[in-house]
This record gives C-alpha cells, structure tokens and sequence, in this order.
C-alpha cells in the first residue's frame, strides 16, 4: 500500500548521524491526517483516498466544507489532498493516518509549492550566461538573442524572462532520518519545497533508487 | 513552530563542553576508527577561530607538528569528540588568529589569561 501524509514545513536544521557526520535536515510536521472519502473504481471511475489536514478556524469553515466533513463524520480541516491508491479498499473513511506509517531509513518523495520569485530574468530563471559587464558591452543581463533569422520565428520553448516559482515541485528519493510519533514530526535529509508552514505532499517514492 | 526546532537542536547538543575562545590551547580527544577497532587521538593546539552558534558550532585547532601547520576544524557537539581539555587560557585581541599562520617559533606564542 502506498504511503501518503500531508505535512506543514517547519525549517531546516542539522543533526549527527550514527558516524558523527553532520547531516542537513527538514523538519515536516506531518499529521495526523484523516482519510475524508475513499474513491473507488466502480463509483468513480478510478481509484484514490482524500486525505485532509491542518487546523481550520471555525469562521473558516463555508457550509460546503462543513457538509462534506459532516458525511464522514470528522471535523473540519484545512486542507484536502487526493492521493491514487492501488487498494483502496484497505482505508475507510474516517481513519487517521500518522506519522508511525513510515520508519526511518524509508525513501519519500515530496511535493509543495515553490518560494515564488517574481518576474525573473533568464539568468535567474533558466541559469543562462551573463554578457560582459564592460569592454562596451551592452549585454549584460539580457537574454542575448531569440533566434536565427532564417526560420522567421521564434521557437518554442525560447528561455525568455517571466514569472519564476510558486509551482508545484516534487523531489524525490529523500530519505527519512528520524520519526517522532509523539510530536507528529518527520525530519528528512535534505532540502523540500516551498516557504515555512507551506504544505507538503508526503508519499513513499514512486522510483526507488 | 521554530521553538520545535529549538528542541529539537538542544537535544543533540552536549552539555559537558567548555566555553572555548580564541587563544585557548585545547586538547581535543578525537574518537578515530582503525579497521574494527576505535580508539582515541589528541590533537593539541591553539583555537584560531570559534564560528557559529548552537549546534552549528565549529572551533577550528592550529598546531604545528613536525614543522607543519596543521588546522583542524571541529563541530563543538560531535559525538565524535570524547572531551575537551582546555590547558591553558589565552589572552588575545582578535577573533579569528588567523595571523599565526605567518609566525613560527617565539613569536607564535600567545601571553596567558588568568581567568
């Protein structure tokens, strides 16, 4: 059965491993989670679990949200993710998913939405090549050239400037350094996407190294 | 949210090391790993430079052995380290020594605190 939590970014920081090296580490608190409907392939055509998470408060919560909380039985969240799973039939609407489904040493993948940047140029964008800051350059963060003249376009995918971030990114093959079930924290080797409080996709990886 | 990490942090550091500054002379009992076997190394010298804060603390040790100078930079909280003897307090008016790299001999030496 495929692992899958939501988490909330809570920074980074850096612990020793059982050699003494210093590893940089996420910390996600993730969970508990709740399984708010089961979809399955006879009554919607493909196979997924919704999970939800997050504190809401109650002046948050519009009468759709209450309403779909209320079916299942659980109380209002703030967020809603649905997740494909193979057996759907192994979750019932309901049940509360933690932290303890995963142990360390376990590969994840994860996703969020990246730090959004603005308007950005290619070289910050595309990491192209900055011209010469002198010598009479007049190139020096331009995105140099669009093209040849001979085709009489421009083709498509050109680096061009333009908005750089806030989309969904996923990294993969991070592995679990430490599973706190009391605090509900998982600490992960490496960086994951997106700001502080931002909300994170958790699943077991999909490609396993 | 960051006092979790704070936590976190302060579980990992050690409560047994000294207050290091620039100009102690220290002996830093290293743990190192000989094939199956782990015994303890000293490495006695000058702290050159304390940088960091928290867990993210590093000290770095100059000493010149066999007329060689050899810098050794150390995480203040590794549980690699057994223990820190500090032999000798220095008095020093810079934070980073990073002038004895082009001194030898006498001139190389650091006046004592007495703290």
């Amino acid at each position: 059965m495929p692992k899958a939590l939501l988490g909330k970014k809570l920074g980074m920081t850096q612990m020793f491993n059982a050699e003494g090296k210093i590893v940089p580490v996420t910390v996600i608190g993730a969970g508990p989670c709740v399984v708010a409907q089961v979809k399955t392939m006879e009554k919607d055509g493909y196979q997924a679990v919704q999970i939800g998470f997050g504190d809401i408060k109650p002046v948050n919560v519009k009468k759709p949200l209450a309403g779909h909380c209320k079916a299942v039985g659980i109380s209002p969240v703030r967020w809603f993710k649905e997740v494909r799973v193979a057996d759907p039939e192994s979750y019932q609407s309901g049940q509360s998913l933690a932290v303890d489904i995963f142990t360390v040493g376990d590969m994840i993948d994860i996703s969020g939405t990246s730090k959004g940047k603005g308007f950005a140029g290619t070289i910050k964008r595309w990491n192209d090549s900055r011209g010469p800051m002198s010598h009479g350059s007049k190139c020096h963060r331009r995105p140099a050239t669009t093209g040849a003249k001979g085709p009489a376009r421009v083709f498509k995918g050109k680096h061009s400037p333009g908005r750089m971030g806030g989309e969904k990114v996923t990294v993969q093959n991070l592995e679990i350094v430490r599973v706190d079930a009391e605090r509900n924290l998982l600490l992960v080797k490496g960086a994951v996407p997106g700001p502080k409080n931002g909300l994170l996709v958790i699943k077991s990886a999909c490609k396993l190294a | 949210m960051s006092n979790i990490i704070d936590a976190i942090e302060s579980e990992q550091m050690r409560k047994d090391v000294p207050q290091l500054r620039t100009g102690d002379t220290v002996q830093v009992h290293v743990k190192v790993v000989e094939g199956a076997r782990e015994r303890i190394q000293l490495f006695e010298g000058i702290v050159i430079r304390v940088k960091g804060g928290g867990i993210n603390q590093m000290f770095t040790v100059r000493r010149v052995a066999y007329g060689v100078g050899v810098e050794r930079t150390f995480p203040l909280h590794s549980p690699r380290i057994d223990k820190i003897v500090v032999v000798r307090h220095g008095k020093v008016r810079r934070a980073r020594l990073y002038y004895l790299r082009n001194l030898t001999g006498k001139a190389a030496r650091i006046k004592e605190a007495r703290r």
